[in-house]
């Protein structure tokens, strides 16, 4: 009699693939829309033309310019005006340190920023100049000189003061880049900054105050709080993360969320530092796994002769 | 009383009291199993296995589980994902497992399909089956539950509606089911005592029924062959084992049945490591959300057919059509009026029917996770509408067939 | 007779390479019962020692368990034995009592007596004094000290600095 296992074996197969492919990839591919990244390239922004004078650029920063007026530089000796919490109910959410700008942010960004904030975040939907609705950050209009030149100036400033690309930590792109927004419990992080532990209730509770004081304040700015993203390296695919940071726009048009600016490395820590949130096991899973997955060949081969010698006396 | 002597080996003392000779054979060397089948007839140990590593692992998972609306997420994603050590493994197997272990169900039902294994005696197999099915589905759901993510919210919140019946409006019973208007605190705790439970105890003893329910029919064959398990068996124990029609559960047939394992066990922990996105849904790593739906929402694989069954028809006509669905396979033995046992492939009309109705099947499942727009919907109602069609035609194209 | 021989032999191949992942699997079992990271992490507490006031009992919490806390009074420094001595423990000008608060016959909390500066365990009648000595059975030993490391005013908790690895090493400790 001809053995027909192997035939069954291949209808049992294509029919468990077509169904796979189907619920899949295929139905995904209907439902999510397909967003392709552009590589942080930034193309809709003007490039820089002068090159910038980072000791022009300090002053600029520091005096003429107004940054620090808002903006802290702790690494430069420049405080924060006001603590977090009053600085996201007078701003709606608290302006950035400057330190590591330079290094977070793409160049053409940054001054675009510095010239056009709404245009630059992608939010000329929530502010529109026409109608009043004021962007937080205010516009440079330059400090007498060429505002090209003004704006080189600080950008060349911001990238010197910054730390260098392979010093810059996933931990510090994403608190720097995305920590101001949104909460990562997991890794003890709040919006305004890391949560201590503390012996008493007390002192508990009242950074608990702290934290849901700046989440009110960033809740009414942003239409709705930022989501926790301690998981998202699980709940969303890093291609979704990745080209959402790019341009939040692309995927959810309308989106409160701003356009970050931040480089294709900076991006790449963030996405790590989700990684170290929410897949803290992946290494061993990969070890592990292959460990598994030659057992389990041993095994099988090993029941496979097994079972021809018992089968052997059978035919 | 029985009499006993002094016993002169701990297995005699064993026997003595507890028969393990006799169990032996009855469980294992003596229960005699046809030489033509074929890997399908492995299924039956395949599911045994992926019980087991489900028990296991779920043993590991309810160590750290806290069945609490506020700590549910957590203890699964931060206790059990980044906290135990292999916390990891257990839920990646117990996740994988609970998607698979349906897979290899359907061949196994579609296998008992194809070969008639349902008849002449084998009902109590497939009742005892379609139960387990039935029990395995509400195992899979109460644990879909527990993560309390965005997917376990709303699906309990869709499916515990269904109860509702449409138009009966029976709100009530709905609220009786949930303990609460929403899926809340009620809701999770009860469903996590079915999930850790009542379900497993009932697929347990179903479990034993079903091993029960084949002693006395044996198992099908491949060639729809009448056996004569008392002459075959007899040839074998004289020493004829090649000419015998029959062979040994143990060791013949489980050496068979643990390659096939093997095999499946390659396949499965390829899933566990590398490829567990799709029993594990990205959408249930978002937190519940009692104020947002998400964009999609679908159930799990194996549960898209009948889901799509309701799906496309109005509220009541669905209803109906879904509960059609539910309790249609288990009345297969009184539908197939044919009084043949034997392949499908043997059996004319019949043969179209079997492998319409399992591409119907997939095409419902395909059409039960699309969104429910254009051409889709339109391809989902056909399907749904061939399914009641199949079935109902299913006693009419067997009544005719000739006895082969 | 070489072909059942063979069967029997791979019947035991294989039956010890699926004992091989049985034990692989109890290995994974094993470690999923171990203490959490954050259990063994919450092991350490400091201590701001100088908080304490003399002659009062104070009892703080370490890794689930009750401290004794006591800072000696002058007088008590003074009528000190010598062994009763060894059990001080010194933080800048301070001499302490630090003990586990739990009875070393089985376990359970001792009540402490202000005015006879005693302690008695209701459990089964076994008291201490002050410095954390039995003066009546059935405790089997003086109160346990905790691994301590001092940090200048501070006491961790969990970490074992030379003053209490000196303790371990005589044996006034377990």
């Amino acid at each position: 009699m001809k053995n027909k296992e192997p035939l069954i074996l291949v209808i049992v197969i294509a029919f468990a693939l077509l169904t796979y492919w189907l619920v899949e990839p295929f139905a995904h591919s209907q439902m999510h829309k397909h967003v392709e990244g552009k590589n942080f390239a930034y193309a809709d922004l003007p490039a820089l033309t002068k090159v910038g004078n980072a000791a022009n650029g300090k002053e600029l920063t520091m005096g003429a310019a107004g940054c620090t007026g808002c903006h802290s530089i702790i690494k430069e000796g420049a405080p924060a005006g006001m603590d977090p919490v009053t600085a996201a109910q007078s701003y709606g959410v608290n302006p950035p340190d400057l330190g590591e700008a330079g290094v977070l942010y793409d160049a053409k960004f940054l001054a675009e920023l510095i010239k056009n904030p709404a245009h630059a975040l992608k939010v000329e939907h929530k502010f529109d100049a026409a109608k009043g609705q004021m962007h937080p950050m205010v516009a440079f209009y330059g400090a007498g000189g060429d505002i090209d030149q003004e704006v080189a100036d600080m950008v060349a400033y911001l990238q010197s003061i910054a730390v260098k690309k392979d010093e810059l930590t996933p931990k510090m792109a994403y608190e720097n880049a995305c920590g101001r927004c949104h909460e990562m419990r997991y890794e003890k992080w709040t919006q305004i900054g890391t949560k201590p532990s503390f012996k008493f209730e007390k002192d508990l509770l009242a950074f608990d105050i702290q934290v849901l004081e700046y989440q009110n304040a960033l809740t009414a700015y942003m239409g709705k709080l930022p989501p926790d993203l301690s998981m998202y390296i699980r709940s969303r695919s890093e291609h979704f993360l990745s080209t959402f940071i790019e341009n939040p726009q692309a995927h959810l048009a309308g989106t409160a969320m701003p356009r970050v600016g931040i480089t294709a490395d900076t991006a790449h820590k963030v996405i790590e530092h989700m990684a170290n949130s929410g897949d803290t096991k992946r290494d061993e899973r990969a070890s592990i796994g292959t460990n598994v997955m030659w057992y389990i060949l041993v095994f099988a081969i090993f029941a496979f002769l097994w079972k021809r010698s018992v089968w052997r006396d059978l035919h | 009383m029985a009499h006993f002597t002094k016993a002169t080996s701990v297995k005699d003392w064993l026997n003595q009291r507890l028969a393990i000779e006799k169990v032996e054979k009855v469980m294992a060397s003596e229960y005699w199993i046809p030489k033509n089948i074929n890997f399908l007839w492995a299924m039956g140990m395949v599911l045994a296995i992926t019980f087991a590593l489900l028990l296991v692992s779920g043993i590991f998972l309810l160590m750290y589980y806290q069945p609490h609306v506020d700590l549910a997420f957590d203890s699964v994603n931060f206790t059990i994902m980044r906290e135990v050590d292999f916390g990891w493994l257990w839920r990646h197997v117990h996740g994988v497992a609970a998607s698979v272990v349906f897979l290899v169900i359907y061949i196994h039902m579609f296998t008992g399909i194809y070969y008639g294994s349902y008849k002449k005696g084998r009902e109590m197999i497939w009742i005892s089956g379609m139960l387990l099915f039935v029990t395995f589905s509400a195992e899979a759901f109460s644990g879909y539950m527990l993560p309390w993510g965005q997917m376990s919210y709303w699906a309990g919140m869709v499916i515990t509606n269904i109860f509702s019946l449409g138009d009966l409006h029976l709100n009530g019973l709905v609220e009786w089911i949930r303990g609460d208007y929403v899926p809340a605190q009620a809701f999770l705790s009860r469903f996590f005592m079915l999930h850790v439970l009542l379900l497993p105890l009932a697929i347990m003893g179903l479990i034993g029924l079903h091993f029960a329910a084949l002693r006395i029919p044996h198992v099908n064959n491949q060639d729809g062959e009448e056996i004569d398990f008392d002459a075959e068996s007899k040839k074998y124990l004289a020493g004829d084992k090649a000419g015998s029609k029959v062979m040994r559960f143990a060791n013949d047939f489980m050496s068979k049945d643990l390659m096939v394992v093997g095999i499946f066990l390659i396949f499965f922990f390829y899933l566990v490591f590398y490829n567990y996105g799709f029993a594990l849904d990205p959408v249930n790593f978002d937190p519940a959300d009692m104020l947002k739906t998400p964009a999609h929402i679908y159930p799990e694989w194996y549960f898209l057919w009948s889901y799509e069954i309701l799906r496309p028809f109005s509220v009541n006509i669905g209803l109906m059509a879904f509960g059609f669905a539910q309790v249609i396979f288990v009345l297969l033995p009184w539908l197939d009026r044919s009084p043949n046992a034997v392949p499908a492939s043997r059996r004319g009309a019949f043969k179209v029917w079997f492998w319409l109705l399992l591409i119907d099947m997939i095409v419902l499942t395909a059409m039960g996770k699309l969104p429910p727009e254009g051409i889709f919907s339109t391809i989902g109602l056909v399907a749904a509408l061939a399914f009641i069609v199949l079935w109902v035609a299913l006693p009419f194209i067997t009544m005719n067939e000739k006895k082969v | 007779m070489h072909n059942s021989s063979r069967r029997g032999f791979m019947g035991k191949a294989f039956g010890a390479v699926a004992g091989i992942g049985a034990v692989g699997s109890l290995v994974a079992m094993k470690k999923s019962w171990d203490p959490l990271p954050s259990v063994k992490a919450a092991g350490f507490t400091t201590l701001d020692m100088t908080i304490y006031p003399e002659g009062e009992l104070v009892t703080e919490k370490w890794r689930g368990k009750p401290i004794f806390v006591l800072k000696k009074t002058a007088e008590m420094i003074a009528s000190q034995t010598e062994s009763q001595k060894a059990r001080d423990v010194v933080v800048g000008d301070s001499h302490f009592m630090i003990a586990i608060g739990l009875c070393t016959h089985l376990g359970c909390i001792p009540g402490y007596n202000p005015a006879e500066k005693s302690f008695l365990c209701a459990c089964h009648g076994g008291m201490f004094n002050w410095a954390g000595e039995v003066t009546k059975v059935p405790p089997p030993r003086a109160f346990d000290i905790p691994p301590f490391k001092i940090e200048g005013n501070n006491m961790i908790l969990g970490e074992v600095g030379p003053e209490f690895q000196a303790m371990k090493d005589s044996g006034i400790t377990l």
